[in-house]
Formats: C-alpha cells, sequence, structure tokens
C-alpha cells in the first residue's frame, strides 16, 4: 500500500488535502471529481499522479458536442456502408467498424491506468448520468458485437469540472470530491520555486506580492491564476526585469511590468490604470 | 458516534446520504486517514461532501462536533513509547537523518522534552506563536520528521497550524445563502449564464440528423437541439432612491454582471413602484422619460423581465391613484403591475431585502401578490431559483396552470 502513496512530485506542489483526496480515491477505488478555479492545475493533476504512480494515462477531454457513448466506442456505420457498396471483405465483421473510445482503452490496459476525464461539466448536463453503470462498475455492453467489456484493472479515474453546470446527483454520489483552492502564499512559493529553482529570492518575493495586489483588486473579472503567474515570471526572467522595478513605490511604475501575462481581457487592464491613476492623484492631494 | 455527526450533517443542510456514510467508515477501516485529526476532517469531507457551497455548513458541524476530539488525538502521542517512536524512524528516515537525531540527544530524553511541549501546548489553548511540534497530532505529520530537536513539521505552516483548519472557514463565501457581495459575483455570473445557453430544441441539427439517418441505414431521423445562437432578451427595471440607497452597491454588482452577461440588455429605472413612465438616465430623471405604455410596445413578450428593487413604500403608493411620493400618477401602480405582467409572461422580482422580512412589510406582500408569487431574495440560492423561473413557463408563453381543485365527493385515486 505504501508505493501506491502520491504526495505531489517535483514539479506538482500538493497540498495535503489534495494529497488526501487522490490516496483515498485509489484505495477507494472511486472516481475522484476535482473543481477549483481555472489555473489551479486540475489537468495536470491527472499528468503527475499517472507520472508519480508510474501508471499509463489514458485522457478524455470532453467537448460540447461529446456524448457518453463516445467515451465507449463508436460504432463507424457510414464506412461499413461505404464498404459494402465497394465489396470489401471486411465487411462481413461489425466489429472491424467498432472504434474504441477511451474508456474502452482504459478498461483494456494491462496494468491499472489512470483515466483522464477533463470539464466533464462541458458537455450535455445528461452526460455525466450516462456514464453512472460503467463508473460504479467498469464494464459496458457493445450491442453491436454482444459483447460484454469488463476492466481488467480498475482504472484510477480523474474528472475535473469547471462548475459551468450543476453535477447530477447520483453521479456525485459515486465519487470523491475535492475543491482546490487558490494556493496562499507559502505553497505559491513553493510552487514557483519547483517550477524556478534558481530564482533568486527578492525577485521571487516582489513578483508574489505583485501578484497577491492585482488578485485582490475588486472588481476583476479575471483573477490570474497559478499557470498566469508562472508564466509571467517566466517573461520577467527572459526580459531581465529586476525586482526593484516591481516594487511600487514610483507611481509611474505602479502598473507591474508585462502585465498582459496576468490580466488577459482590456476591461481588466483599463480598470487597473483607473485605480492606479486615482491612487497617484490621492497620493498628491 | 459518528452516527450522530451524520445525523447534524443532514440538519445542517448538507444532503449527505447513507451510501457515502458507509464508504467513510470503509476508508477508515482502511486506515486512510490515520491518527491526525486534520487528516480525518479532510477525509470525512471528501466522503461526505460534495459540492463548495456546503464546505461551510460542514466545517461548522464538524467544529461542534469535534471541539475536544484533537485533545484526545495528543493524549494518545504523549503516550508515544520509545520503541515505537524508533521503529518509525527506521521506516522514514534516512541513515544521515538518523544520525542527525542521534546526535541531539537519546530518544528518551527527546520523547520527554516532546511530552513537555504538548502539555504547554494544552494550557496554552490559543498561544499561536509557540506551536512547535507535531504536526497536529502525530510525531510525524504530514511535513515528516525534521531533525531539528521538538520542532517537527516543515517550516513556516506552524503559524497556520494554530488554529484549526475547520474553524478558519475559508468556504464562508462559497455559501450560497450569503448575499450576494464582490467575491460571490463570480458564482452569481455563472447562474446568470445558465440562464442564457438554454431553451426549447427546436432547430435542426444537420450534423446529427445525417449521422441518426445513417445508422438507420437510410430512414430519416431528425434530431433538434436547443436554439444557442439566439442570446437571451432581458429586461431589466430598477429601483432607485430612497430606501434602496442601502442595496446600491449590490444592485451595481449585478448591473456591471448583467451588462456583460447579455447582448440584449435593456434596462429602465423606477421609484418603489411601477407607474406609468420609467427612465434611462439618474440625473434627467425629470426631463426625459419613458412612457410604460411605449415600453410594452418596444419590447415583445420574448424579453425576460428582471425587477430588481425592495418593494418596500406605503401601501397606499400601490393601490391608490395619486399614491406616488413623486408626482400625480392617474392610475394606480397595481394597475401597471398587472399590464406589465400580462404582456411579458416571464418575470421575475429581485429584492434584497432578506426573506424572512417580507412578511412584515405590507407593500412586499401587495407586491407578491400582483406577480403571483414570483419574488425571489437577491442571494445566489434566490438568484437560481428566478432563473429557474424564468425559464419554466410553457413555450407558448401561458402561465402553467395550477390543477383544477378535486370535485367534491369524486373518488380520490384510482
Amino acid at each position: 500500500m505504501t508505493d501506491t502513496r502520491f504526495a505531489g512530485t517535483d514539479e506538482y506542489i500538493a497540498t495535503p488535502d489534495l494529497n488526501m483526496a487522490v490516496n483515498a480515491a485509489i484505495t477507494l477505488a472511486r472516481p475522484l471529481l476535482i473543481k477549483g478555479e481555472p489555473g489551479t492545475g486540475k489537468t495536470r493533476l491527472a499528468i503527475e499522479v499517472a507520472a508519480a504512480l508510474g501508471r499509463p494515462l489514458f485522457e478524455w477531454h470532453v467537448k460540447s458536442t461529446s456524448k457518453a457513448q463516445q467515451g465507449l466506442y463508436e460504432y463507424d456505420a457510414v464506412s461499413r456502408l461505404r464498404d459494402s457498396q465497394l465489396g470489401d471483405a471486411r465487411v462481413g465483421e461489425i466489429a472491424n467498424y467498432i472504434l474504441k473510445g477511451k474508456l474502452w482503452e482504459a478498461f483494456d490496459s494491462a496494468v491499472q491506468p489512470v483515466l483522464l476525464i477533463d470539464e466533464i461539466d462541458k458537455a450535455d448536463i445528461e452526460f455525466p448520468n450516462d456514464l453512472l453503470r460503467e463508473l460504479d462498475r467498469m464494464e459496458f455492453y457493445v450491442y453491436e458485437t454482444r459483447e460484454l467489456v469488463k476492466a481488467r484493472h480498475r482504472p484510477i479515474i480523474i474528472i475535473t469540472s469547471n462548475n459551468e453546470k450543476e453535477l447530477p446527483d447520483a453521479f456525485l454520489r459515486r465519487c470523491f470530491f475535492h475543491y482546490i483552492r487558490f494556493p496562499d502564499a507559502e505553497t505559491m512559493t513553493r510552487i514557483v520555486e519547483s517550477h524556478y529553482p534558481g530564482l533568486r529570492r527578492e525577485l521571487l518575493s516582489e513578483a508574489l506580492a505583485a501578484f497577491f495586489k492585482v488578485r485582490e483588486m475588486p472588481g476583476l473579472k479575471k483573477k490570474p491564476s497559478t499557470s498566469e503567474l508562472l508564466d509571467w515570471i517566466k517573461l520577467l526572467l527572459a526580459e531581465e526585469i529586476p525586482p526593484e522595478a516591481l516594487r511600487s513605490d514610483d507611481p509611474k511604475k505602479a502598473i507591474p511590468p508585462l502585465y498582459g501575462a496576468l490580466l488577459k481581457n482590456e476591461q481588466d487592464v483599463h480598470l487597473f490604470e483607473q485605480l492606479v491613476f486615482l491612487n497617484r492623484r490621492g497620493g498628491r492631494a | 458516534m459518528l452516527i450522530k455527526f451524520f445525523h447534524d450533517l443532514r440538519k445542517a443542510g448538507v444532503p449527505v446520504s447513507i451510501t457515502e456514510f458507509l464508504s467513510l467508515l470503509e476508508a477508515l477501516q482502511q486506515r486512510v486517514a490515520f491518527c491526525s485529526a486534520e487528516e480525518f476532517y479532510y477525509l470525512a469531507r471528501l466522503c461526505l461532501v460534495k459540492d463548495e457551497r456546503h464546505f461551510d455548513r460542514f466545517d461548522r458541524v464538524f467544529a461542534e462536533h469535534f471541539a475536544g476530539a484533537e485533545k484526545l488525538f495528543e493524549k494518545i502521542v504523549a503516550e508515544v513509547p520509545a520503541d515505537w517512536l524508533k521503529l518509525m524512524s527506521e521506516r522514514l528516515l534516512s541513515e544521515e537523518e538518523r544520525k542527525k537525531v542521534q546526535a541531539l540527544g537519546s530518544w528518551e530524553e527527546l520523547l520527554e522534552t516532546l511530552r513537555q511541549r504538548l502539555k504547554e501546548q494544552k494550557e496554552r489553548h490559543e498561544g499561536g506563536s509557540k506551536w512547535v511540534g507535531t504536526g497536529g497530532t502525530s510525531p510525524f505529520g504530514s511535513g515528516g520528521y525534521h531533525p531539528e530537536g521538538v520542532r517537527i513539521g516543515t517550516e513556516g505552516k506552524r503559524q497556520r497550524k494554530a488554529v484549526k483548519v475547520w474553524e478558519q472557514r475559508d468556504y464562508r463565501n462559497f455559501d450560497d445563502s450569503v448575499e450576494l457581495g464582490t467575491r460571490n459575483l463570480k458564482l452569481a455570473l455563472r447562474r446568470l449564464r445558465k440562464f442564457a445557453r438554454e431553451g426549447a430544441a427546436d432547430e435542426l441539427d444537420l450534423g446529427g440528423t445525417i449521422e441518426a439517418t445513417a445508422r438507420n441505414a437510410g430512414w430519416l431521423d431528425l434530431k433538434l437541439v436547443p436554439e444557442r445562437r439566439n442570446a437571451v432578451k432581458v429586461l431589466l427595471l430598477l429601483d432607485v432612491g430612497g430606501s434602496m440607497d442601502d442595496h446600491i452597491r449590490v444592485c451595481e454588482e449585478l448591473f456591471s454582471a448583467a451588462r456583460t452577461e447579455f447582448r440584449h440588455l435593456e434596462h429602465y429605472y423606477f421609484h418603489n413602484c411601477i407607474y406609468e413612465s420609467l427612465w434611462k438616465d439618474n440625473r434627467r430623471r425629470h426631463a426625459e422619460r419613458t412612457s410604460m405604455l411605449e415600453l410594452l410596445r418596444r419590447f415583445n413578450p420574448d424579453y425576460r423581465v428582471v425587477i430588481v428593487g425592495d418593494a418596500t413604500m406605503s401601501p397606499y403608493e400601490i393601490v391608490q391613484p395619486g399614491g406616488s411620493v413623486e408626482h400625480w400618477n392617474a392610475e394606480a401602480g397595481s394597475v401597471w403591475m398587472q399590464r406589465l405582467t400580462a404582456h411579458f409572461p416571464r418575470v421575475a422580482w429581485l429584492n434584497p431585502e432578506p426573506e424572512e422580512r417580507w412578511d412584515w412589510t405590507p407593500s412586499i406582500r401587495l407586491v407578491r401578490e400582483l406577480l403571483g408569487e414570483r419574488m425571489f431574495p437577491l442571494t445566489l440560492a434566490g438568484l437560481d431559483r428566478a432563473t429557474a423561473e424564468l425559464r419554466r413557463r410553457g413555450s407558448d408563453g401561458r402561465a402553467i396552470a395550477p390543477p383544477p381543485p378535486p370535485l367534491e365527493g369524486a373518488p380520490v385515486g384510482p
């Protein structure tokens, strides 16, 4: 049991509650539903879990047009129709036209895999309900070939959701649920340090201070997230901006440099500039 | 003991089911959370709560229930025997780390200091600064063993650990019965967005039809999808002035949220009750006004009407001609309200006043009657109900009639 305990990797800092969630999900063989602000590493989690435990990873990125059936298999009727018209020999065997979906591939895996169902709330509202039996018993019936597909090893299922739609209750009952909170300053430091090991302390502390200040600004449409912070630091390093430039004593430089990486729409940028302007005027008055 | 916890959670409004409770017990049996109050908290939350809106309620019930429990854990730890400690160290520490630990003194001495510190901790209940110790409970807390004497656990985390995680009430703002505020605006936005994407399934889905037809070997099978292209049209009417001054901030936030969400948004202002004219610009409210009749002509019944106001006024302002405090209105406010609801079948009134107080104010009761009970509080849950209401009306726009009362003497049931 000890070798399957997850505790984050070198590149992915996981908080203790997240570790607990992953380990509980693995031990009790339940799907794990992860919600959180965008950019907090929900999709990364599955990749890191697979890497940490050394298991193959199957990713199913759900789209708004996805149907639950597509995860199981698809019956390519049009090809079969065409082949029959061309007189192809394969037509007789219907199994030739069954395309396996991600769930089937995961069930067929020789070792216990990790299956990621990404952004499940993007799809139709009935989508999670259509997967209930498969998630419960890890098996499904292929109607065309009359075969029952069972999982060889019960996969570790990680489901992410952006909280855009309500998920049905029956689905939630079968999963464990974890909400990834936005990391606090200390966890953020560790995350940045793991991505940029040689970063100078002053630059790191100034960048974090500026970042949290931007996040706390009232009225922001989209708060900058972890991934944006990391991109911003990368830009700062590339442009070799010194830590002093990030400190906002000078009113002209109150907007952090290269803010385009943090504030992603013009309303936010506009709001930011207005606040800076007001502060400057308030300071002088 | 846990059964009572389960029942208390259900009483507090966290929808826990027996299956989830059993899975928690199973997890405990499999030792997923081991001798740490915090780990148990995380495990319980993981198994029992499936929505972050309920996290705050869970935290409160947990705090009440397990208030004394961490003391229990500490007591167990304080009696840790030395050989157990040695065994654990062999399993968890590397060779050099063990040497470092030895350098500090024998196991017995270390254990003694540990026990003393724990005792001090228990006495100093809230002492955040001197929380040296055991990472909450076990000497091998989540941070691992730090061979610097008694300071066990990762650096820096000590400050936070002084208060239990569930006492921090971090998830308070996710609770949907709380009033809207700037931080909840994002969630409110999502509710409104749910409102905008769905509709009646009456548009032909060409791709789906072709696929379905092919599956049917040529028999036509039509597939329909809800209209997503047409953005929902919303007419927003806001009450300004007087008693609404207290709620200006909330209304502004809602207004700016609505503006960014809906492409077809029209807004007008009124004061206290809807009379024969409304205005668009508050600074010119006496000079430029739009007549209500013109509004009814201009906006077709397709529009959803959302009225934001506290409906707090003297009842005369609603029922009497000339009752308005600002001007002489020839027809009573209730007449105009009826015209409004007759023309627009989908109306919802959002009231920033808390729902518990509505019955104390007669004008609110009156307005509710005029609207057919379609008044909702201006909270996240209220917005939910309002958007559900705004979608519920039948496709022909007519109100869904309540079922007729059963005839006298008719047999009830089959």
